[in-house]
C-alpha cells in the first residue's frame, strides 16, 4: 500500500522529500533567471546618473531617484510629432481593434460551438489551423492585399487584420462548448428568442473569463506593437514605436531608456495581475481534442 | 456533416444532400454569424497564403507584369543562394532548441508549482510569465552583455579574473547564438505556460488517489501513468503555440545583434524573407522562401502531433 500522507487537509500522494527539495531548488534557480533581468531594469531605471555609469556595474541601486523618467518625458516633449498624437495612435489602434476582436470573435465562436450548421467543423479546422504559423510568413503578401484594398498607411491596416485574430476565437469557442449548456440555450429559444438575442443575452454573460482573455490577448498584441511595414506615415506611429525612438539614442540615454522599459512593461503586467485568475479559468478549456 | 457536403454529388446520397441543405437553411444564421470574421480570415490569413503559393511560381517585383518561372525561385533558393542555406540551419537549429526547451520549460514550471498555495502559485506565475508580455524589455539582455566595461556580465567576469578583456559577445559568432536562444527562452513561457497551469488544476484528484491504491510508487509514475495522458489536450495546444512562438523571434535577433547579424550567425529564414520580400522586393522569391517556411511549420507541427499521440502509451 502506498504511502500516504497529508498537508493542509489535502492528501498528498508519494512524495519524496529529497523530489520536494530537488524541485524548489531548480524552480528558485529557474525563477532567478527570469526575474533577475526584469529587476534590473527597475534598478536600472532608479539609477542617478553617477551610479549607471559606475565602474564596476553595480546590480542595485543605493540613490534610487525618479530623474530618468523625468529626463523620458522632456525627451518627450522634443519629439516632432506631438507625443499625445502616439499616445493617441496607440488607444485608438488598441481599442477599436480589440473590441472588433471581441465582438466578431465572439460571435462566430458562438456560432461555431453552438450552431449546427453545415460545414462549421472543416471551417473551424481551417481557422485552427492558422495558430499553427506565425503571422511573419504572411506579411510581404499581406502587404499587396492591403496595397490592394488601399489600407496601407491607415489605422485600419492595423485595425481590421486584429478583428480576425484566431487564438482569442479559438479560447472562446472553447470555453462556450465546456461552460454554456445547451439546454439554457434550448430553452431561450423555445421562448422565442432570436439566436442573436440568445449569444447576446444568455451566453456572452456566462463567458466572461473568456471575454477577459480574448481582450487580454488581442490588447497585448496591439500594445506591444511597434513599427509596422503598413504604416509609414510618422503620424500614424505608435506610442511603442516612438519610446523605441528615443531610447535608440545611444547609451547616453541608458537611464531613460530603461525608465521607457519600466512603462512600457508595467501596463501588460498589470493587466496581467487583475486578469490572471480569470485567464488560468479560459486556459482550462484550451486543450485540442484531436 | 462537412462529408456529407462532398459526398452530396452522388445519386444515391440524394437524400442526404437535401438534408444538408435543409440543415443549412435551418441554420442560416450561423453563416450570418459567422460571417465578418471568416471575412477578416479569409482576406488576411487564407489569401496571404494562397496567394504566396501563387506568386512563388512568378518573377514578380511588385513593377512589372509577373511571369511565371515555374520552378526556378526554388531551385535558385536550394542550389543557388548559399545564405539560404545558412538561414535554413539556423532557423533549424534555433526551433529545434527553442521549441522543445521552452515547451519543457512552461511545463516542468506548471507542474512544480502546481501543489503551491494558490496566491504564492500567482506570484510565482508572473515571475515566469511576465518576460513574454513584456514587449521590448529583452533589451535589457543587450545591457547586461553589453560589450564594454559597463556592461555587467563583462564586469562581473573581469572582477572574478575569469577574462582579461571585455568579451564583445553580440559582436562574436561564437556567442551570438547561444546568446538568442537563451533570451529567446527567457521570453518563451508564454500561451502554452498558462494553458499547462489550468490544465494541471483541472485534473481530478481522485485520479491521484486511485492510482496511489493500484501502486503508483512516486511522483514521476504519476506524471507518466496519470497526469500526462489527462492532459493530451493541453499538451497539443500548448505544442503548437510553442513551435509556432518557436519560429517567430527575428525581433529578439535584430534588437540584440543588429541586422544582418555578424557572419549570417543568427539569419533565419524569417530575416531572409523580410530582405528580399521588404527590402529588395523580388516578391516572386520571397514568396518562395514564405512556402517553405510556411511547410516548415506545418511539418513540425504534424511531427510533434504524432509524438504527443504516444505519451503514456
Amino acid at each position: 500500500m502506498a504511502r500516504l500522507r497529508t498537508r493542509k487537509h489535502k492528501v498528498v500522494l508519494n512524495r519524496s522529500v529529497g523530489g520536494d527539495a530537488g524541485i524548489t531548488l531548480l524552480l528558485v534557480l529557474l525563477g532567478a533567471f527570469m526575474f533577475l533581468p526584469m529587476l534590473y531594469v527597475v534598478m536600472q531605471s532608479l539609477k542617478p546618473l553617477d551610479e549607471l555609469w559606475m565602474f564596476p556595474p553595480r546590480f542595485y541601486v543605493v540613490n534610487p531617484t525618479f530623474r530618468n523618467f523625468k529626463d523620458l518625458f522632456v525627451l518627450m516633449n522634443t519629439s516632432w510629432v506631438p507625443f499625445s498624437r502616439y499616445i493617441f495612435n496607440t488607444v485608438f489602434i488598441t481599442v477599436l481593434g480589440t473590441l472588433g476582436n471581441l465582438f466578431f470573435g465572439s460571435l462566430a465562436a458562438y456560432a461555431f460551438s453552438k450552431v449546427m450548421f453545415p460545414g462549421r467543423k472543416w471551417m473551424f479546422k481551417a481557422v485552427r489551423s492558422s495558430l499553427m504559423f506565425h503571422k511573419t510568413v504572411t506579411a510581404v503578401t499581406n502587404f499587396i492585399i492591403m496595397s490592394a484594398l488601399h489600407m496601407v498607411d491607415t489605422y485600419w491596416a492595423l485595425i481590421i487584420p486584429a478583428w480576425g485574430h484566431t487564438l482569442g476565437l479559438y479560447l472562446m469557442k472553447q470555453f462556450m462548448e465546456s461552460n454554456v449548456t445547451d439546454a439554457v440555450l434550448e430553452s431561450a429559444r423555445l421562448d422565442g428568442a432570436s439566436e442573436f438575442r440568445t449569444f447576446w443575452v444568455i451566453a456572452m454573460p456566462m463567458v466572461k473569463p473568456a471575454w477577459l482573455t480574448l481582450i487580454i490577448y488581442s490588447f497585448q498584441d496591439l500594445w506591444n506593437a511597434g513599427s509596422s511595414i503598413y504604416i509609414h506615415s510618422e503620424q500614424l506611429k505608435s506610442f511603442n514605436y516612438a519610446i523605441g525612438q528615443i531610447t535608440a539614442g545611444g547609451i547616453k540615454r541608458a537611464g531613460a531608456s530603461a525608465a521607457s522599459q519600466v512603462i512600457m512593461m508595467a501596463v501588460p503586467i498589470l493587466v496581467f495581475v487583475i486578469t490572471q485568475s480569470n485567464i488560468i479559468e479560459t486556459m482550462g478549456s484550451s486543450g485540442m481534442k484531436d | 456533416m462537412a462529408k456529407t457536403a462532398a459526398k452530396a454529388g452522388s445519386q444515391k446520397d440524394i437524400s442526404r444532400f437535401r438534408w444538408t441543405l435543409k440543415e443549412m437553411n435551418r441554420n442560416k444564421v450561423g453563416y450570418v454569424m459567422i460571417a465578418p470574421f471568416m471575412l477578416v480570415f479569409l482576406l488576411f490569413t487564407v489569401a496571404p497564403v494562397v496567394v504566396s503559393m501563387v506568386i512563388s511560381f512568378t518573377d514578380f517585383n511588385l513593377l512589372q507584369t509577373p511571369n511565371f518561372v515555374f520552378f526556378d525561385n526554388y531551385i535558385r533558393l536550394f542550389l543557388d543562394d548559399d545564405i539560404f542555406l545558412i538561414a535554413v540551419k539556423n532557423t533549424f537549429v534555433f526551433a529545434a532548441i527553442v521549441g522543445p526547451a521552452s515547451y519543457i520549460m512552461s511545463f516542468m514550471v506548471a507542474w512544480f508549482i502546481n501543489e503551491l498555495e494558490p496566491k504564492i502559485r500567482a506570484v510565482v506565475t508572473l515571475i515566469f510569465y511576465a518576460p513574454s508580455i513584456s514587449g521590448q524589455v529583452y533589451l535589457i539582455w543587450g545591457t547586461l552583455f553589453s560589450g564594454d566595461s559597463y556592461g555587467w556580465v563583462n564586469a562581473t567576469l573581469i572582477n572574478l579574473g575569469l577574462i582579461n578583456e571585455e568579451i564583445q559577445f553580440f559582436e562574436n559568432a561564437k556567442y551570438v547564438m547561444p546568446l538568442c536562444i537563451v533570451v529567446a527562452l527567457w521570453t518563451s513561457l508564454g500561451t502554452s505556460f498558462l494553458s499547462f497551469i489550468a490544465g494541471l488544476q483541472g485534473v481530478d484528484r481522485s485520479l491521484y488517489e486511485a492510482g496511489a491504491v493500484d501502486g503508483v510508487r512516486n511522483r514521476w509514475q504519476e506524471l507518466w501513468y496519470i497526469t500526462l495522458p489527462t492532459m493530451k489536450p493541453q499538451l497539443m495546444f500548448g505544442a503548437i503555440m510553442s513551435i509556432t512562438g518557436s519560429f517567430g523571434f527575428g525581433g529578439v535577433v535584430d534588437a540584440l545583434c543588429g541586422n544582418p547579424s555578424v557572419d549570417y550567425c543568427a539569419w533565419t529564414i524569417m530575416h531572409h524573407l523580410n530582405d528580399y520580400g521588404g527590402a529588395r522586393f523580388e516578391v516572386g522569391y520571397s514568396s518562395a522562401i514564405a512556402v517553405v517556411l510556411f511547410a516548415i511549420m506545418m511539418g513540425a507541427n504534424a511531427l510533434v502531433k504524432k509524438l504527443i499521440s504516444k505519451v503514456g502509451s
